[in-house]
Order: structure tokens, then C-alpha cells, then sequence
């Protein structure tokens, strides 16, 4: 019988990592692939997400995506989260920058700003529900501090909701943000802090001249997901107002479209159309912020 | 140091294997479940619960999936002891689903759905056969049920309603007296007479539409019928319509109510924040006048109120001749096509709508029984011009048009959108008018209906 030891161990070292990769490469097709290769598949059918038969419809889907343009009208509720993103990675690089010099309690810090990170999107929907109420914590608050007069409805009035919701969206997804800055943060090592502050560098300018130079790539990636991230908005306002009241985002459609009216198809077709935009706008990014190596 | 390595790939090779045989062997079960289902399902014998002391001879493990999850781990235990007195070698599991319709949606889609369940009401009714066991022909179950016709398939039925609802408004008798109103509104301007007096008099909201929940502004479409004062309205003539949303049709008419109350701020202060739970107690101690509801909830209300004397219902107001208040089924009670123990689905089917009780207490509404007698609070009825009918079945070759038509313009009927959109009009957060709604709502009736009738 062919030992395996008898192998050499260029062989066996190769049969090892086969073997091992195996597994998340399995869950990689099944939990990955599949799905995106099946939703590709029902886009193009008119196929109700029940029915044991699906009918082959051609690119009818797609066609009545892009002849109807009430389906495009909600990108515009995308332009607040996109512009939330960068009061997003702002905060996100100022507590990364401020945490990773010597403060006090500064694990503390830490801690809180990353919690909501931790916290389910439910759950987040549910408390800011609470808080933006007309007797909710926010309205408390203001009236405590004597800001009285700033009372809102915050959800009910349709220039503030969607404004209201990207705040909601910002507190939940900066620790993440916040967590990957500070980890490249500290991969600058500490001799270079040291050396700039022999040749006289103050703070801002080692935040300014090392600091922003060292994670510009992590600041590109960042910008990236959270774009994307942007353009599929989904959990915040599905749970906190179900996409009524001007709130309703492309995804929210797609799930509507699917689940509320049974067309599967067409959702799917819409899912791949959204693929297809984020695509784009992360080529789009790299070709815009593209420097020179 | 080459031992270990074979020694570890190896284990890896066994583990690999492992997985691979669970896989597999779990597929071959779902196949055999599948073909036998496949096998009786295409057949119209029913399996019928055995009478008598063959009750004794059922035997198995069965799966009860329902929406209560306020009741499973109490009410329903004790049912299942109840029903254990009479099967005493069925045993009994309960699932609770939080958000019914949309999980079992997602589980309908594998074999392993339980053995008895509610039908969802998102399923396409001629694609209950593919899921559901047959109970019986409609003929012969109807001598002893009613609301069959809901569920039916070609003359085959495939569910029992667990309770039948009717539909209209929950209303607090205490916040009327307060408000100086003596009689019952009927007609639409009296109902907003009515609602301004709410306001004018007391510090109770007039009507409450628990807009952010959203399926709670579903519950209007089951006046429709009242409005239109014609139990045939809702599944024959609206399908036969290109105008179902003009001025003078009862669609328009219902959610004129709707509109005017909130253009006239006898809603909520702040709808986009309702909510539901605390909403029931409210009405129930006179904090809010009015809601659209079913009977379901009355139970549920009653049970929050200091004095549940206090929790009255009353028709939707309509114009129309005779009062109408439609009896319309809750979900309905259904054995899985994929179920290894039948017999004693069905038996559990059987005793849960005759003998557990469960649709005049805990359901809330009346019993699908023939000849059980009518709820307390519809006693005050008798002998007035208010009638309560099941809404007429749509014509042969028909049958849900209503729901086809609907999908395919993507209206919503059902659905909490476009009722959104009404209030967020009426309150000035839109520019479209009440008319431009419902322009946009026919146009889409039109042109879906102009597709699905040319399709049949």
C-alpha cells in the first residue's frame, strides 16, 4: 500500500494544504458562490420564491428596472449616508489618533467606542426608535440642557429623518472604522515618534506627516467599504421606519419587491443591478484615488 | 516527525469524510420524505382522523408550528395535555415564530416545516397543493365548517380557519361618553363628527393607525366589504373593475377616513413613532377613542383595560344601505405534505379547532364550527340592521385574481405601503394629493388587471 510518508515532502506538504483548504474553500462555493451564481440564475425567471416551477423570462426583469425610474428616485436617501460617511471616518481617525498616544483611561475609551460595533442591528434600530421619539431620550436631553426650543419630531419630519437616520448609522458602524485605524495606528513604530520629536515635530505634525502617510492605504479601504456600505444602506431604516416616510432605500425595495409582492425575479434582477453599481463605484474610487507608486 | 504528518492528515482525511457522509446522508432522508409527499400529495384521498378507540392507534411525534408565541409555553402546553387524554401516544411539539409569515416562508422552502402549521397567506393559492396535505373535498367538510372557501383548491380544501375574525372599529365606550357622542356613528361624516368631538372634548387621540408597526394599517382592507355594503364586492366585482380606485368606489371611500382624520389632525401627534404594544393598553383606559382592527384583538385589549366593559365595536361607517360586517378567516390550520406522521397531524387539526376551544378564547373571533354559538360582544347586534357574511367566493376560474392583480401592480392591498403614504400626504409631508394617490394606485390596477386577465 502507497504510505503517504513514502511521499516527498514537497508532495506532502502540497497534499496537506489541498486537503486543509478543502473545507473553507467548500464553504466559500456553498455560503458564497452559490447563492450569487443562484441569484443570477432567478433574475433571469419571473419565479414568486415558492413555486416548484420557474419560468425563463429573458431580461424582462431588467428591462422593467430600468424603464421605471421610481425604482432609481430612492439613490438620493444614499447621498446622506454617503455624505455620513465622512463625518464617519472623520470621528473614526480622530479617536484612532487621539487613543493611540498616552491617555487616561484609555482603554476605557476604547471600549466605548467600540461597543455599538458589537451591538445588533435590531437592537440599535429599537434604541434609537426610543430616542428620537417626541418624548424620547433625545428630546429629554435638549430640554435638560436648555436647548428647548430644539425640540424636533425628528423621524416624522421629512427633511430631518433621513438625516436622523445616518446619525443612527454613524454611531453603529464607527467603532469598526475606528478599530482598523487604530490597529494600523500603532503598527508605526514608536522610534519614528520619538525621532520626529527630537527634530521638533508637535503633535499635529506627526498626525499630519506620519501618521496620515503610514495608513493610507487603510484609509483608502475604509473609504471604500464604507461607500459601498452606503449605497446599501438597509437595516437601520428597515427597522426604524420601514423605508416610509421618504426613508426607503434601494434595498429596502429589493426586499419589499421580494417578499411583499412575491417577485423573486425581479428582486433579484435588482440585486444584481445594485452589484453591478457598487462595482462600478469601487473602480470608480481606485482609478479616482490612485496615486502614483 | 513523518509519522505525525500522516498521522494528521489522516485525522484530516477522516474528518473530511465525516463531513462529506453527514451531508450525504442527510440528503437521502429528504429525498425519500420528498418522493413519498410528492406520492400522496398528487391524490385527493385525505387522510381522516379515525373515529372512536382508534384514536388509541395513532402514534408519532409531531411538530405544532404557530404565531402565538405569547401562549406556546402556557396555553399551549395545556392543550397538549388536553389532547394527550384522547391520543395518548401522540406526542406533541410546539415552535413559536415571532414573525410567522416571513420564517416560514424561508423554511417552506426545504421539506422540514413542521407537521401542522398555518398556511401563509403569501403562498399563491394554487400552489397549496405543492405543500399542503388535502383535508377533504370542500362538499363534504362544508357541512361542518365554514371558511373553507378561502383556502380551496379545485374543490379540494386544504386548511381550517383556527377562528373566523370580523372586522371593523375597536373603540373605548368611556372616551365616547366623554366626548358627548350617544349614538353609534354610522355614516362616514358622523365617524368624523365623531373623531373631532374625541378632540374637542377629551385628551384622548381619536384614532389611532399605529403607523410605524405598519401591518396594523393592513387591517383597513378588511372593511372594504363594509364600505361597499356587498359581499360581493371584494372577490367579484372589484376584479371585473378597471376602477377601483375612483371617486365613489369603496376603495376610495375607505381610505378617505383615513386621509381625513389625518389631514384634520385627529391622529397621533407623531405616527412615524407609534407603538403597538402600549397602543392596546391605551385604548383599553381611554387614552386613544378609536383603532382598525378584528376581533382578534378584542380579547387582547380587554385583557389590558381596568374596566373591559369599557372596550366596545362597531361597524366601519359606510353610506352604504345595509350595514355589512365581513367574517373573514384568521389563518388557516394545515398538515404538511412532508410529514411522517399524518394521522396524527390531523387528528391534532381536528381536535384543536372542535375541542381545544382556541377560537373563541384565545383566537378571539368565532368559531369555524357550524352552529357555535356567537361571541358576547356581537350579541348587541341581534335584531339590528348589521349583518355579519362571509364574503362571496370569486367566480369559477377566478380564484385570486384579487391577489394576482395586486402582486403583479404591486399596489399592496394587504400590504402597509401606500396607507403610508396616505398619512404622510394628509399630515403635509408629500405634495401629492389624496387624488394623485389614488390615480396612481387605478393607473396600476389598470394596467395589471389589463395583464392578468389577458394571461388566464
Amino acid at each position: 500500500m502507497e504510505r503517504l510518508s513514502n511521499l516527498s515532502y514537497k508532495n506532502q506538504r502540497l497534499l496537506i494544504i489541498l486537503l486543509f483548504s478543502l473545507v473553507p474553500v467548500a464553504l466559500l462555493l456553498t455560503f458564497s458562490y452559490l447563492p450569487v451564481f443562484k441569484m443570477f440564475q432567478y433574475s433571469f425567471t419571473s419565479w414568486d420564491g415558492f413555486s416548484k416551477k420557474m419560468e425563463y423570462v429573458g431580461f424582462d426583469n431588467y428591462k422593467t428596472i430600468f424603464t421605471r425610474p421610481e425604482y432609481f428616485t430612492v439613490f438620493k436617501v444614499s447621498l446622506y449616508y454617503f455624505f455620513a460617511t465622512f463625518v464617519q471616518m472623520g470621528l473614526a481617525l480622530y479617536f484612532a489618533t487621539i487613543l493611540s498616544f498616552n491617555v487616561r483611561l484609555k482603554n476605557w475609551f476604547k471600549g466605548i467606542l467600540f461597543f455599538p460595533t458589537l451591538l445588533n442591528g435590531v437592537a440599535i434600530g429599537f434604541i434609537f426608535l426610543f430616542f428620537f421619539k417626541p418624548e424620547g431620550t433625545l428630546n429629554t436631553l435638549l430640554d435638560l440642557v436648555g436647548l428647548g426650543a430644539w425640540q424636533q419630531k425628528w423621524l416624522l419630519n421629512p427633511h430631518l429623518i433621513n438625516i436622523s437616520l445616518a446619525f443612527a448609522s454613524v454611531w453603529r458602524y464607527m467603532g469598526m472604522n475606528f478599530i482598523i485605524f487604530l490597529g494600523a495606528i500603532s503598527s508605526i513604530g514608536s522610534d519614528i515618534y520619538e525621532a520626529s520629536e527630537i527634530d521638533g515635530a508637535n503633535r499635529w505634525h506627526q498626525f499630519r506627516h506620519i501618521i496620515i502617510p503610514s495608513i493610507k492605504r487603510i484609509l483608502q479601504l475604509n473609504l471604500i467599504l464604507a461607500v459601498s456600505g452606503a449605497i446599501g444602506v438597509f437595516e437601520i431604516p428597515y427597522v426604524m421606519t420601514g423605508g416610509s416616510n421618504g426613508s426607503g432605500t434601494f434595498v429596502i425595495q429589493t426586499v419589499d419587491v421580494a417578499f411583499k409582492y412575491s417577485k423573486l425575479g425581479l428582486a433579484s434582477a435588482m440585486a444584481v443591478v445594485l452589484l453591478g453599481i457598487v462595482i462600478l463605484v469601487t473602480i470608480l474610487q481606485r482609478v479616482l484615488i490612485k496615486e502614483e507608486k | 516527525m513523518k509519522k505525525t504528518k500522516a498521522v494528521t492528515s489522516l485525522a484530516a482525511l477522516t474528518l473530511m469524510a465525516g463531513l462529506f457522509a453527514g451531508c450525504s446522508s442527510n440528503n437521502n432522508t429528504d429525498n425519500t420524505a420528498a418522493t413519498n409527499g410528492g406520492n400522496t400529495g398528487t391524490g385527493t384521498e385525505a387522510t381522516a382522523a379515525p373515529e372512536g378507540d382508534a384514536a388509541k392507534d395513532i402514534k408519532g411525534n409531531i411538530t405544532v408550528i404557530t404565531q402565538r408565541t405569547d401562549i406556546v409555553d402556557t396555553v399551549f402546553k395545556d392543550y397538549a395535555a388536553k389532547f394527550n387524554e384522547k391520543y395518548p401516544d401522540v406526542k406533541v411539539n410546539f415552535e413559536a415564530l415571532s414573525s410567522y409569515e416571513d420564517q416560514i416562508k424561508i423554511r417552506m422552502g426545504t421539506s422540514d416545516y413542521g407537521d401542522v402549521l398555518l398556511l401563509p397567506t403569501s403562498v399563491a393559492i394554487k400552489d397549496l397543493p405543492e405543500f399542503f396535505e388535502p383535508l377533504g373535498k370542500m362538499s363534504d367538510l362544508e357541512q361542518q365548517y365554514t371558511g373553507l372557501e378561502e383556502r380551496t383548491v379545485d374543490g379540494i380544501s386544504y386548511g381550517i380557519p383556527v377562528t373566523v375574525n370580523f372586522s371593523g372599529v375597536i373603540y373605548n365606550k368611556q372616551v365616547f361618553k366623554d366626548a358627548g357622542i350617544t349614538e353609534v356613528p354610522r355614516t362616514f361624516e358622523q365617524f368624523q363628527t365623531a373623531l373631532q368631538s374625541i378632540k374637542d372634548k377629551t385628551d384622548a387621540v381619536p384614532l389611532y393607525t399605529n403607523y410605524a408597526a405598519g401591518w396594523t394599517l393592513t387591517q383597513w382592507e378588511a372593511d372594504l366589504a363594509t364600505v361597499a355594503g356587498d359581499r360581493e364586492y371584494v372577490n367579484i366585482a372589484q376584479v371585473a373593475s378597471d376602477d377601483n380606485f375612483v371617486p365613489g368606489q369603496p376603495h376610495y371611500d375607505l381610505y378617505k377616513v383615513m386621509y381625513d382624520a389625518a389631514k384634520n389632525g385627529l391622529i397621533e401627534e407623531d405616527p412615524t413613532t407609534t407603538d403597538w404594544e402600549s397602543s392596546k393598553a391605551d385604548l383599553a383606559n381611554g387614552k386613544i377613542g378609536t383603532m382598525m382592527l378584528g376581533s382578534w384583538a378584542i380579547g387582547q385589549i380587554k385583557g389590558l383595560a381596568t374596566n373591559p366593559d369599557d372596550v366596545g365595536f362597531m361597524p366601519f361607517p359606510t353610506n352604504a344601505d345595509k350595514i355589512l360586517v365581513p367574517l373573514s378567516d384568521d389563518y388557516n390550520l394545515g398538515v404538511s405534505i412532508h410529514s411522517q406522521n399524518k394521522e396524527a397531524a390531523r387528528a391534532w387539526v381536528d381536535w384543536f379547532i372542535n375541542e381545544s376551544g382556541y377560537p373563541t378564547t384565545e383566537g378571539g373571533g368565532m368559531s369555524p364550527v357550524k352552529g357555535a354559538e356567537l361571541p358576547e360582544i356581537l350579541k348587541q347586534f341581534e335584531g339590528t340592521d348589521v349583518t355579519f357574511d362571509t364574503l362571496a367566493p370569486a367566480k369559477a376560474g377566478e380564484e385570486g385574481w384579487v391577489d394576482a392583480i395586486d402582486k403583479e401592480a404591486e399596489i399592496g392591498l394587504w400590504q402597509p405601503d401606500f396607507k403610508k403614504v396616505i398619512i404622510e400626504a394628509a399630515i403635509g409631508n408629500r405634495k401629492d394629493s389624496y387624488d394623485d394617490i389614488m390615480k396612481d394606485l387605478n393607473d396600476k390596477w389598470k394596467a395589471a388587471r389589463a395583464k392578468i386577465t389577458a394571461a388566464q
